[in-house]
């Protein structure tokens, strides 16, 4: 039976979870640990701790803005970033439900815009996401207005290597996907 | 003439039009010929790699591939494309079995990914290969008197270029325009990326820390390489003064609409016209003849 820091360990980007010697220079240097329940020196704490269940439910890692401040700092190189997305694609391939942050939703209307296109189209990514709350989407409206009067918002999705993209993740997947 | 195969990423068309735009523009009269990758797809960027990290290993490596056949280093204007497909390129380097897989899955498409293939940033390409003395040397319109700040945000330095604490090379490329890069201290601390859309406030903080940096160190307004930086500072500049009571009025302008500007390329082809905060001030105070 493998350890919670074992499978994180097996997991890319948490290969190097052992070194870290919990200095807090990666906290330190997080700008949106103010946000974290448990910021990243604590987090890798709780995965050696074998906290699996708060670890992977919680919406800690989806603050991570991907910065990289804290992985160019590590006196280890323990890459927090990395770690902090292996944890993420954990917790979604483990079907946990993370409440606090609906980070995970608008990854979510990134990724089906991608599979349908094979590109982004922001607009139709925009719509996914607002669907899940429509509230929101009043706050984002003259936002959203301001960059459609400037062109920036094409209505129309640019497809481009979609099918391509199908087969290939298709084969992909049948030969097992990710570890 | 240097040849580069061109990676624009998801965001060149729609709310990076004007870095699509004006990045094209400048290729010409800089030397550059930008020859984009036919049926290129998105790059997964940060959202893919979290939701199922190997199969976005996978959405980049057809790219790797796609880029490795035509034989020149792939260049993007995109920090997150260019993170996202070395970081791929790296790890298909280190694991040999998921390397082996992923070649397998992008063979039924005909295509294969040996290795080759460099990535690199167009900010890398202009500060590196054209380098700023040739650009200065080409300028028409010498943007003196402009004071701004170089924004290099996150994904442009860290983790793979050299100078991650003091980076040099926005600065070098602003002062070859005959502008005036201002001291920034927060030159690279994140504007929040996309996290603005999931989580506002957050990433209005961020944003708010950067202008109050650079408008105090004189700056009239902000110059930067990346398409997710460019827009959450121009286009949510509004919602920050009214979330903290701010006035501030600084137009944010793609360092390739700087480079075009001082190259003396119209406006409309350098997508001046996407600014949401408009660069008018700006530009009035460098009018001249060309």
């Amino acid at each position: 039976m493998t350890s919670f820091v074992e499978e994180v360990a097996d997991t890319p980007g948490g290969e190097h979870v052992f070194s870290c010697i919990q200095c807090g220079t990666c906290t330190g240097s997080c700008p949106a640990a103010s946000r974290m329940t448990y910021p990243p020196r604590k987090l890798i704490a709780m995965i050696r701790a074998g906290m699996r269940e708060e670890v992977l439910s919680g919406s800690s890692s989806w603050f991570c803005l991907s910065c990289y401040a804290c992985t160019v700092r590590c006196p280890r190189g323990v890459k927090p970033t990395e770690l902090a997305h292996a944890l993420e694609s954990l917790s979604v391939r483990h079907g946990f439900t993370v409440a606090g942050t609906r980070t995970p939703a608008m990854y979510r209307s990134f990724v089906g815009s991608v599979r349908a296109n094979g590109r982004v189209h922001e607009l139709g990514m925009m719509f996914r996401y607002y669907m899940t709350s429509p509230l929101a989407a009043l706050g984002a409206l003259p936002v959203g207005l301001k960059l459609l009067r400037r062109r920036r918002l094409t209505l129309k999705p640019h497809k481009s290597g979609a099918a391509d993209l199908s087969r290939i993740l298709l084969t992909f997947r049948e030969s097992g996907g990710g570890r | 003439m240097k040849y580069y195969s061109y990676y624009p990423g998801c965001s060149a068309e729609g709310t990076g039009l004007g870095l699509g735009l004006s990045a094209r523009a400048i290729a010409g009269p800089l030397g550059m010929e930008l020859i984009e990758l036919e049926g290129w797809n998105c790059c997964g960027s940060t959202p893919y790699g979290s939701l199922d990290a190997a199969e976005s290993i996978v959405v980049a490596a057809r790219n790797l591939a796609l880029g490795e056949a035509r034989g020149f280093d792939l260049v993007t204007p995109c920090s997150a494309c260019c993170v996202t497909l070395n970081k791929t390129a790296e790890r298909l380097k280190s694991d040999s079995a998921l390397g082996r897989r992923v070649n397998e899955a992008l063979s039924v498409a005909g295509l294969t990914y040996k290795g080759g293939l460099r990535v690199r940033h167009l900010v890398d390409v202009l500060a590196n290969d054209i380098t700023p003395p040739a650009i200065a040397g080409l300028v028409k319109r010498k943007l003196d008197g402009l004071k701004v700040a170089a924004y290099y945000g996150c994904q442009l330095v860290r983790p793979y270029a050299g100078d991650a604490e003091s980076p040099r090379s926005l600065d070098d490329l602003v002062r070859a325009t005959g502008a005036g890069p201002v001291d920034f201290p927060l030159k690279s601390r994140c504007c929040g990326g996309s996290l603005i859309i999931s989580e506002e406030a957050l990433a209005l903080g961020l944003i708010r820390k950067l202008y109050e940096n650079a408008a105090s160190r004189g700056a009239e307004g902000i110059v930067t390489a990346c398409p997710l930086c460019q827009t959450n500072l121009d286009a949510y500049q509004g919602k920050v003064n009214k979330k903290y009571n701010t006035g501030y009025n600084l137009p944010v302008l793609y360092i390739t609409q700087l480079i075009g500007l001082a190259l003396g390329l119209p406006e409309k082809e350098l997508g001046l016209d996407t600014n949401v905060v408009s660069p008018g001030r700006l530009l009035s105070k460098v009018k001249q003849e060309v």
